[in-house]
This record gives C-alpha cells, sequence and structure tokens, in this order.
C-alpha cells in the first residue's frame, strides 16, 4: 500500500511541483494519474521509489518512510518503467540489460537466467535475446525496457507516460497487457494525459487527477473523466464517446459513458424504446 | 554543480546586461592583467571588493554567491597548497605573513572567477555569437560555440533523468571502493552520449531544413552597436588598467602583516 | 497545381536491407491538408525527409523513382534550396530551436538565406504574428512549454515562406491541449494562406476535422488513400494498424446492429447532432 501524506515538493530551482498532495493507493489498485504536462504528475511518481524526497510530508510504501530506506530498495518492490528508453540502455545485448538490474538486486545466476527467459516470453523478444538494444525499433525498444522491469517482478508498476509516440496496435497491445498484469494482482500506476487510451481501459481505471501540483479529482473514470468542469481544470479534453453524451444529456441519456460498446448499448436501448 | 551556476546567463534588465559584450569581454582581460599585475593581499583586495558594487548593480548576487560557494573546494585546495609550500619552503617554519600570501593567491582565483562570472551572467551567448561574428570569426564557429552553450541545460537534464533510471534498477552510486565507483559510471555516460548524439542529429536536420549553408554571405537580425555607455566604460577600463602598471611600477605596496604587527 | 509529385519512389536507409519506401506515387494538389498516417515503421518519417531533400542528401542512400515537390526534382536540389518552399516541423520542440530568443530562432532561417535586415525583421513579424506567438518573441525556448515551444518551431519554417509545411508527429510530446492548439494553428495557415499541409499523426481523433484527406501507409507503401470519412469506413483501418476515430467506430458498431445514422461523423459535434436526429422523440 502506498501512502502520500500531505506532500510538497520543491524543485532546487525553486519550481514548487506539489503543493500538498495526498493519495492512498491499495494493493492490487489500477490507477491513472493524468493531467496536463507540468501538472506534476511524474514528479510525484519519481515520489513513489524514493527518487526524490518530499521537502514536506512524507510517503510511506508499505509503511516504510521513503526517507529511511535506498532507492535500491525501493525499486524492488516499486518498478518504475520510463518515458524514453534510450535514457537506459548501455549493454551490447538484450540479456544483459535485462540482467543488469537482477544482478544489482542480488538474484542468483540461476535464478537471472530463468527471469530472463521468463521476461522475454512474456513481452514477445524472445528472438531479440542476443540483439543489441540500440539496434531495435521503437516499439522494441519500449518492450525491452518493460520487459527489465517485469524480470524482477516489482508487486507494484508505474509506468511514465507509456503512450507517447505509439501507434494504435501498440497501445491496444499494451491496454492489455497492463490490464492482465493487474488482473495478476500487482498495482499498476499509469501517468498519462492520453484520455481515449483511459477511456478503452475495461474496467476502467481510478483517475487521480492533478492540476499545478495539486489533486482535484480522485475517483472512478466513469464519474471524472466525463465531468466537463474538472478535464477543463485539468487541462485535458474528454473522451470523444463522453463528449457526445454531454451534448445529448438533454435527452436524458446517462452522461457517464466512456467506452464506445457501453455507448453503442445505450443507444440502441434508447432508439428501440421509441 | 552549483559553480556553474554562476555563468549562466539571466535576462535581467540592468546597466550592466545593457553593456556591448565586447567591452565585457574587455573588462575580463583588464582583470586578468591586472590580477595577475600584483600579488600583494591589499592589492588583490581591493580587486575583489572593488568588483562587488558591479554583481549588486547586475542583480545577480544569488546566483554569484552560489558559484563561489560551489568553489569552495578549489579555494581551500589553493590556499593550502600554497601555504603548505612556503612553510616548507621556509624549513617548516610558519610566519604570518604566509599567511597573508597564500589568502592572496587564493584572492586572485576568486578574482577571475568573479570578473568571468559577471561577464557570464550578464552577457547572452546570442550577443557574445554576434560579437564574435562581427570580429570575424567564422559563423560556424559561433554557432557551435551559442548552441553547446545551448545544449548544456538540456543535456544536464538528460543526465539527472538518466541516473533516475539506472538508480530505479538498483544501481546504487554512492556505494563501493573507487574502482566500482567509476564502473558505475558506465551505464550512465553511455546512454548520456547515445542522447547527446541523437540530439545532435536532430538538431542537424532542423538545420539543414531551415536552409543552413545556403549562402556564405549570412545576415543577421540584429546588429551589435557601441553606444555612449560603452565607450565610456572602455576609457574607464583602459584608463584603470593605465593606473595599475604606473602604481605597480613606480609604488611599493606593504604587506598587511608588517602594517599590524 | 500539383505541388508534391512523386512516382514510384523506392527508398532504403543506407545500412538497412529492408528498403523504407516501395513504389510510392503521390499527387498532392495546392492548398490540401493531408494526415499521413500508418502504423510505426510504415515509412512516413522516411516520406517526410524526402519532401525536403534530407533523404537522399542528408541521408545518403538510393532514392529511386521520381518526387518533384514545388517543381523541383528533390535529387537535383539541395535541401538549402528546397528548404525555401518546404518546410518541416520535428517530433521534438527542444532539439529544433537553436537560440535563446525566440526571434532570433525564428530569424535563424531567413538569415541563412542572406536575406537583408527589413526582410528578415518583417519575416519574423509576420511568422509570430500568424503563429499567434508575438508575446513570446523576447522569451527563450527552452523556458517555454512543449506546446509554445512547437508553435516557435511552427514560426520558423514559416519564416521561410514555404509553399508547403510537413509536421512529422507534432504534437508526440505535447498533452491534449497543446496537441489542439497545434492543429488550430497549422489549419489556419492552411485555410487562410493556401499552405499545403502534410501532418503525419497518431492522433486522428483531434486532427481528423481538419483534414481534407487521409492516406495510410503500410510496410512502405500507400495503402489507403481518401477523405477521413472514406478512409474510416473502409473497414481495412484497424487491420493496418491505424485506429478509427471514436466516433466514426461507434458509427460502424450501431450500423452493425441496424441502426444507420444519416451520414459518418468526424466530431463528436457531429456525432451528437446525427444521434439527436434519430433519438429525439
Amino acid at each position: 500500500m502506498i501512502v502520500v501524506e500531505n506532500v510538497h515538493y520543491t524543485y532546487p530551482n525553486g519550481v514548487e511541483a506539489l503543493k500538498g498532495v495526498s493519495l492512498r493507493i491499495k494493493d492490487g489498485e489500477f490507477v491513472a494519474i493524468m493531467g496536463e504536462n507540468g501538472a506534476g504528475k511524474t514528479t510525484l511518481v519519481l515520489h513513489l521509489n524514493g527518487l526524490l524526497k518530499p521537502t514536506k510530508g512524507r510517503v510511506l510504501v508499505d509503511g516504510v518512510d521513503t526517507r529511511e530506506v535506498s532507492v535500491a530498495q525501493l525499486s524492488r518492490k516499486v518498478g518504475l518503467v520510463f518515458q524514453n528508453p534510450d535514457s537506459q540502455f548501455f549493454c551490447s545485448t538484450v540479456e544483459e540489460e535485462i540482467a543488469f538490474a537482477l544482478k544489482n538486486f542480488g538474484f542468483s545466476q540461476e535464478t537471472i537466467e530463468k527471469r530472463i527467459t521468463w521476461a522475454l516470453n512474456l513481452m514477445n523478444l524472445k528472438q531479440y535475446r542476443h540483439r543489441s538494444p540500440f539496434t531495435l525499433s521503437g516499439g522494441e525498444k519500449k518492450r525491452v525496457a518493460l520487459a527489465a522491469v517485469l524480470a524482477w517482478d516489482p508487486q507494484i508498476l508505474i509506468l511514465d507516460e507509456p503512450t507517447i509516440g505509439q501507434d494504435y496496435r501498440q497501445k491496444e497491445k499494451l491496454r492489455q497487457f497492463i490490464l492482465q498484469l493487474n488482473s495478476q494482482g500487482r498495482t499498476v500506476i499509469i501517468v498519462t494525459h492520453d484520455v481515449e487510451f483511459v477511456a478503452d481501459c475495461i474496467p476502467a481505471p481510478r483517475v487521480v487527477l492533478m492540476a499545478g501540483g495539486r489533486v482535484i479529482a480522485d475517483g472512478d473514470a466513469e464519474e471524472v473523466l466525463t465531468n466537463p468542469e474538472l478535464v477543463e481544470k485539468a487541462s485535458l479534453i474528454q473522451p470523444q464517446i463522453s463528449q457526445v453524451f454531454q451534448e445529448l444529456a438533454d435527452l436524458g441519456l446517462p452522461k457517464d459513458v466512456l467506452n464506445v460498446y457501453e455507448a453503442r448499448r445505450i443507444i440502441l436501448e434508447r432508439w428501440r424504446g421509441r | 554543480m552549483s559553480i556553474f551556476e554562476g555563468f549562466v546567463f539571466r535576462r535581467i534588465d540592468t546597466p550592466i546586461h545593457r553593456l556591448d559584450p565586447r567591452v565585457k569581454f574587455l573588462y575580463t582581460l583588464v582583470m586578468l592583467v591586472l590580477a595577475i599585475l600584483f600579488n600583494e593581499f591589499l592589492a588583490l583586495f581591493v580587486l575583489f571588493v572593488g568588483q562587488l558594487p558591479l554583481i549588486w548593480v547586475a542583480r545577480v548576487q544569488r546566483s554569484w554567491a552560489r558559484t563561489m560557494k560551489g568553489s569552495l573546494a578549489l579555494v581551500l585546495l589553493i590556499f593550502f597548497t600554497n601555504l603548505l609550500a612556503r612553510w616548507a619552503y621556509a624549513g617548516f617554519r610558519l610566519h604570518p605573513v604566509y599567511l597573508e600570501e597564500s589568502l592572496a593567491m587564493t584572492l586572485r582565483f576568486l578574482i577571475l572567477v568573479e570578473s568571468f562570472s559577471i561577464f557570464s551572467l550578464t552577457t547572452s551567448p546570442d550577443d557574445l555569437s554576434l560579437a564574435m561574428e562581427q570580429a570575424g570569426i567564422p559563423y560556424w564557429f559561433c554557432f557551435a560555440f551559442t548552441t553547446s552553450i545551448r545544449l548544456m541545460p538540456a543535456i544536464a537534464r538528460d543526465a539527472q533523468t538518466i541516473i533516475n533510471a539506472q538508480r530505479s534498477r538498483g544501481l546504487e552510486l554512492e556505494r563501493g571502493n573507487f574502482l566500482t565507483r567509476i564502473k558505475n559510471y558506465i551505464p550512465i555516460l553511455v546512454p548520456l552520449i547515445v542522447t547527446t548524439i541523437r540530439r545532435s542529429l536532430e538538431l542537424a536536420e532542423a538545420m539543414e531544413s531551415r536552409a543552413w549553408g545556403a549562402t556564405e554571405k549570412r545576415t543577421s537580425l540584429t546588429q551589435l552597436e557601441m553606444g555612449k555607455t560603452d565607450y565610456i566604460a572602455t576609457v574607464l577600463l583602459l584608463f584603470l588598467l593605465a593606473l595599475a602598471i604606473y602604481i605597480r611600477v613606480s609604488t611599493r605596496i606593504p604587506n598587511l602583516t608588517s602594517l599590524i604587527l | 497545381m500539383a505541388v508534391i509529385e512523386a512516382r514510384g519512389l523506392t527508398y532504403t536507409y543506407p545500412e538497412s536491407k529492408k528498403p523504407a519506401l516501395v513504389d510510392v506515387d503521390l499527387v498532392v494538389e495546392e492548398g490540401e491538408f493531408v494526415i499521413l498516417t500508418g502504423p510505426s515503421g510504415c515509412g512516413k518519417t522516411t516520406l517526410c525527409r524526402c519532401l525536403n531533400g534530407l533523404i537522399p542528401h542528408f541521408y545518403g542512400g538510393e532514392l529511386e523513382g521520381e518526387l518533384y515537390v514545388a517543381g523541383m526534382n528533390v535529387k537535383e536540389h539541395k535541401t538549402w534550396e528546397l528548404a525555401q518552399h518546404v518546410g518541416l516541423v520535428f517530433q521534438n520542440p527542444e532539439n529544433q530551436l537553436f537560440s535563446l530568443t525566440v526571434e532570433k530562432d525564428v530569424a535563424f532561417g531567413p538569415e541563412n538565406l542572406g536575406l537583408p535586415r527589413e526582410e528578415i525583421r518583417n519575416r519574423v513579424d509576420w511568422a509570430l504574428d500568424r503563429t499567434g506567438t508575438t508575446p513570446l518573441r523576447y522569451r527563450a525556448p527552452y523556458e517555454l512549454s512543449g506546446g509554445q515551444q512547437q508553435r516557435v518551431a511552427i514560426a520558423s519554417t514559416l519564416a521561410m515562406k514555404p509553399k508547403v509545411l510537413v509536421l512529422d508527429e507534432p504534437t508526440s510530446f505535447l498533452d491534449p491541449r497543446g496537441a489542439q492548439r497545434i492543429f488550430e494553428t497549422v489549419n489556419r495557415l492552411n485555410k487562410e494562406l493556401g499552405i499545403t499541409i502534410i501532418l503525419v499523426e497518431h492522433r486522428l481523433d483531434l486532427a481528423s476535422v481538419y483534414a481534407d484527406r487521409v492516406i495510410v501507409m503500410n510496410d512502405g507503401r500507400i495503402a489507403l488513400d481518401g477523405t477521413p470519412k472514406e478512409v474510416y469506413l473502409s473497414g481495412e483501418t484497424e487491420a493496418l494498424g491505424v485506429g478509427v476515430v471514436k466516433v466514426v467506430k461507434l458509427y460502424q458498431l450501431l450500423e452493425e446492429t441496424g441502426l444507420r445514422l444519416r451520414d459518418v461523423p468526424i466530431s463528436p459535434k457531429e456525432a451528437s447532432k446525427l444521434l439527436r436526429e434519430v433519438l429525439s422523440p
């Protein structure tokens, strides 16, 4: 369980990025932290594995204050997948890349071998085992970065802007994958401003909406993303389906519709009932 | 890396900022000469303190202070090296004047940092590039110069992201013996080099796309022109230089120690 | 007049075995607003690089077939010549701004051309005005938000007075609001100044409203080419790895189960209007 208690954070250059954020994330939840660029989302998740320590307030991961343990210790439990895989590749083979963290965390050579094979299979990367990560395509690199984190099987998985630069098919696969990981009991947190991606998740995640370093909403996606004032304040755009139903509110149709299949069902019901 | 803070340009409107970059560069040169010309504590002290009003007028006190703080390690190194050398040379005997002399050497270093800091804090690299251009330096060099300055904060940010990413994979930079620590920097350096190369390639593409190399005769949106203040400042600087040379040649500056003791 | 004409365009990157472009035939008329999309690796970025001569001049390799942009054969003209007719805006805002003031950055292109100072000044003023970035004139590009930086990048390209503006996934790093502002800016340039737009995008939901034409590429070839409605209704986009705009998907789903709307909506506004027609008592 993650507890964020009234966290304030000011960067060394004086910018106050978090102005009193409080949050609780239980084990096994699927949470989307959303907001415009600069709202503080990434700053917030950097606190969850101890990379940043609050200037005021505290962060507890499974009851342990992040200021009392090292980033390496926290990372064992909290796996953070960064936005740009190029900011971490340095080995000559994909295999070594995945082994890197496992070695750092002190796994036995035998376990490392097994884990690497498992992670590569999971992400469909078996054929790239001995390839240099630098020769892979953008999408493949992202999969390697994810495999590298999954290899040490963290209980909590955080993905920072996983949909940037991805095409439709890649996003579909990513979404299926995230939902699968979550259904296996892992806590999954995604940081994103991609409302359509979140709207397509079934079941829809919990959405924590941020703006100006504060949390301005925290609830089910169906409630938060369909609320025009909140979405406006977060400088986001409502998912298309939600916008449609917003316009048709006067016809008595429900307003908290996010996904397109649900939308069809409701429309057909109304149409047939006429 | 707070020592570098005193060299990053900040856009503020002050008389110092408005001075022509060439004048400010002359200023750093004059200060360099003066710092070398004198090795007496009193003289160097005057040179050091004399620049402080400029920092105040340029409103860059905080950045400058941070650089001073960041240079503390070097300052102590210079001071103690000088002191030890003099002590050893004098047959392991200590005399108060050695303290003064070592302080003087430290001040010399600080004067150089101070003057160069004032120059960098108040001069936009764009203007500096323009000054270099107008001085006849080929444009590609000026551009490379400005771009590297422009890129420094971006590269620093990349480095921080990389450090974060690797720490999240269990890399511990604070642990281990000397050799381990060096090895631990490979996961930082390799991605940094790759990222920087990629960044440079993208920049090159963007340059090409904006007609880089279209003509040898490049023109410029703005031009540096020396105003009245610039000429007055130049005259003052040259006068200061002349005065300093005169003092050096004609008088003897006493040690503070001999004045006190 | 066709401002872009490609015939049998084929290209392989120097160290690659597989061609990135295969036999591409394309005609774009002046003033069109074209969205170029496709799954990752389909060749859309490669095609962009051909349009202003980065391929073959910067990247090397062998460019087969014919490509004429603004009447010029790309193989025979240097990038700096083509850059005066085709502007290219890249994905990462940070890596296409060089100077320490917006003004200087926008002036960069005209300065390279050796234009007289008055002309440079006029172009800078005009480009800033057209992209709504005049208030940012004296700011440092690195202080700006991603969206502002991209608009400055567009202004910098605009200062070259190109006929064609090519944008390669310009909103990748921007949030939805930032992305929308870019599309609006680009749309204004298209409608008010008649500049031909080639916009490479994955974010079809926000961009489709502005486009006259959508081209879907796959495996180096052009797979679909038509108006947005035609392309999305073809039913082939998902197989090609390109998403369908949500409201179009809704239209398709409804049609499957017997409810046919009068027309295909491209935007939520259109969709709600069409739905209202069938659902109102």
